[in-house]
């Protein structure tokens, strides 16, 4: 039983009929395929699913990064990656299973792999813990990348999470705290890491394991703050609010590429991903071999810097600094200008006021 | 005297003053216990009320003064990067409440960065003003912290920070969410360079904030009663379907828990942090140079008069 998305209803009419029409020997009466009418529905179809997905909302793409069927970590690691194994464990506490992390090859390449995965049917999803991690897991996740760096493998990580687990034992073992040196250690690899948000990535769940050399998304995918649900409830008041939240944040790919957060936009099949979970696949060994080879070329050191650069940079205006590249210094210095236009903004007074002034000296020369 | 001066005429009067509109005019304040308070008394008492102990959030600027040697702090002027980048609109502009925030806090943002000194030693110190949006992270607070922690570096000072935010502000989505990894970073810079970070947890810490730079400072101490955590309360019940402890996320009850070192009250922070870092810097001496210089005049004075 296929599952669709409230947008969807007339794609969910077509593809029943199609369905129906390619299994004629279910069906009442005379059995023979149509395949004349097939070739027109399926025609239909297409037109539809492109009218419907080339102009999605940001709250569409919301439920479309939650979709059911959409692939979870654990699928691309089992075909992206040989030789994985599943390390467990924070050897302190517990064994988290909403992230899987182990070490694997990609072409040839040694690589630590962590998917934050959160389970394809009921059960697995409950023991999944629906992809919300707790301080286990990331405690597990910096003990292995901590062992990446020590070996100098690069790592890769898929996000995907509504975000970190709210419970009573785990701030009992101090998620925020487990999640800051999961950052901390992220921040101080020596090795490059690439996070791919392949679904949502949900606040500080997801940046425990985003801050990366390089973030790459998913064009369907979700990165913020706080989940459009959680935004309208608070702003809004109204939890109904989805729409105008979504679409205030600014939470899809291409907003977070505008904004020079994220590198990369993954291109899905029409329809999103789960529709052809195989295609995506090709796109992103391309882009996690182009990153992988483009990162090899720097130093450990470099390595560091570079992801330090790019942070450094995110949100900070264009033009109007100096020393944005300076490597020893994270301050950004402004120059006069930007200093004179900030007064202005912050004193507005003042502009009627030089103005009258203006008229006024103007005034008294020309009776003199 | 009759009614009329006994009763009209000060009913006259009082409706004719000017009422103090703000809370600044007036000379009383309250508290959570409500009780009345005169504002003087809770001035004195480091803005503690006398009456039930409740550490009240108070502004940067308080902040800065209670803490430093003297009440002398002079503040350091942070980048400011573009106001409202996303141009977001709930039911009010983002950029109104910012203009609102303002005026009412007189800073340019959430967070504060001063420098000044701590039982003589120099410090760099960060605040944040839970007036300000709740204390909520942006661009602008980010980069705050970020100039603090280079000024620390650059003038090899402790850097003290003063947690106090509900977590990212959301007006500016993922920008503020970065925050977290840049805040962090700087933290890293600090520890390379081997500063002391010490962070004080005010109430309320929680959200990016806890799960960025204020969990990871060398030495974490706590106001009592503060609210510290990651998710909030009621997030926590509506997830888990159940009422949640007594004291559940409190500064007491995280000590207990091994999350932080220390709960102190405002009175002793500036004791026992001038302590730490003394220790820290190796700086316990400085009361026995003195005495050895003394020594040491005694003995040229000696030498002088010998000769």
């Amino acid at each position: 039983m296929k599952s669709y998305l409230e947008f969807e209803s007339d794609i969910k009419v077509l593809e029943e009929q199609l369905d129906k029409l390619k299994d004629p020997f279910n069906n009442e009466g005379l059995a023979e395929v149509n395949t004349e009418k097939i070739y027109q529905i399926q025609n239909e179809l297409d037109q539809k699913l492109k009218e419907v997905y080339s102009n999605l909302s940001r709250w569409q793409r919301t439920l479309l990064a939650r979709h059911e069927e959409r692939p979870r970590a654990k699928f691309f690691i089992n075909n992206l990656f040989s030789n994985f194994i599943n390390l467990s464990g924070d050897r302190q506490f517990a064994d988290d299973k909403a992230v899987l992390v182990g070490f694997g090859v990609f072409e040839d390449q040694s690589v630590l792999v962590i998917g934050q995965e959160k389970g394809d049917d009921l059960d697995s999803r409950i023991e999944r813990n629906f992809g919300m991690m707790r301080p286990e897991g990331y405690r597990k996740c910096i003990r292995l990348m901590q062992l990446a760096d020590k070996f100098n493998i690069p790592i890769i990580s898929f996000i995907d999470t509504p975000g970190a687990y709210p419970g009573i034992g785990a701030e009992e073992r101090g998620q925020a705290e487990a999640i800051a040196r999961s950052i901390e250690c992220s921040m101080s690899l020596k090795v490059p890491n690439i996070a791919i948000i392949i679904g949502e990535g949900g606040s500080g769940g997801a940046i425990a394991l985003a801050s990366s050399n390089k973030i790459i998304m998913f064009e369907n995918a979700i990165y913020s703050v706080i989940s459009p649900e959680g935004c309208a409830s608070i702003l809004w008041r109204d939890p109904k609010k989805t729409l105008e939240a979504a679409d205030a944040m600014k939470l899809s790919a291409q907003d977070l590429l505008d904004q020079k957060i994220i590198d990369e936009i993954i291109k899905e099949p029409l329809g999103g991903a789960h529709r052809d979970k195989n295609a995506l696949l090709n796109e992103i060994k391309k882009s996690i071999r182009k990153n992988l080879k483009e990162l090899s070329e720097l130093s450990r050191e470099d390595i560091l810097d570079h992801r330090k650069q790019k942070f450094l940079f995110i949100g900070r205006k264009k033009g109007l600094i100096k020393d944005i590249n300076s490597k020893d210094k994270m301050t950004i210095e402004e120059n006069i200008f930007s200093n004179i236009k900030q007064k202005i903004n912050k004193n507005k007074i003042v502009i009627p006021i030089a103005v009258a002034l203006a008229v006024l000296i103007s005034l008294i020369l020309l009776y003199l | 005297m009759n009614w009329i001066t006994k009763f009209i005429k000060p009913g006259l009067k009082t409706l004719l003053k000017r009422q103090p509109k703000t809370e600044e005019g007036s000379l009383w304040t309250t508290c959570n216990c409500q009780q009345l308070i005169y504002k003087e008394d809770l001035h004195k008492n480091f803005f503690v009320c006398p009456k039930c102990e409740t550490h009240q959030k108070i502004s940067c600027r308080d902040r800065f003064k209670i803490f430093l040697d003297n009440n002398e702090y002079e503040i350091l002027k942070t980048p400011s990067p573009p106001d409202d980048p996303l141009n977001f609109v709930d039911t009010k502009k983002y950029i109104d409440r910012l203009t609102a925030a303002r005026k009412l806090t007189k800073q340019d943002d959430a967070i504060m960065i001063a420098s000044g000194k701590l039982k003589g030693i120099n410090v760099t110190v960060g605040a944040q003003n839970f007036s300000f949006i709740g204390g909520s992270v942006g661009s602008a607070s980010g980069e705050a912290f970020i100039c603090g922690v280079q000024y620390a570096i650059d003038n090899q000072t402790p850097f003290i920070f003063f947690s106090c935010s509900g977590g990212q502000r959301m007006m500016e989505s993922s920008l503020a969410l970065q925050q977290m990894a840049r805040t962090v970073l700087a933290v890293n810079e600090l520890k390379k360079n081997n500063i002391p970070y010490i962070v004080v947890l005010t109430n309320p810490t929680t959200g990016g904030v806890s799960a960025s730079w204020a969990m990871i400072g060398d030495i974490l101490i706590a106001e009592p009663k503060a609210t510290i955590g990651f998710a909030g309360r009621r997030v926590i019940e509506q997830t888990i379907g159940e009422t949640l402890p007594d004291g559940f996320q409190t500064a007491e009850y995280i000590k207990d828990h091994g999350g932080i070192d220390l709960v102190v009250s405002r009175k002793e922070l500036r004791d026992t942090i001038g302590t730490l870092i003394t220790v820290l810097l190796k700086k316990n001496k400085t009361t026995s140079i003195e005495a050895t210089n003394e020594n040491q005049e005694d003995l040229k004075q000696i030498v002088e008069v010998a000769s």
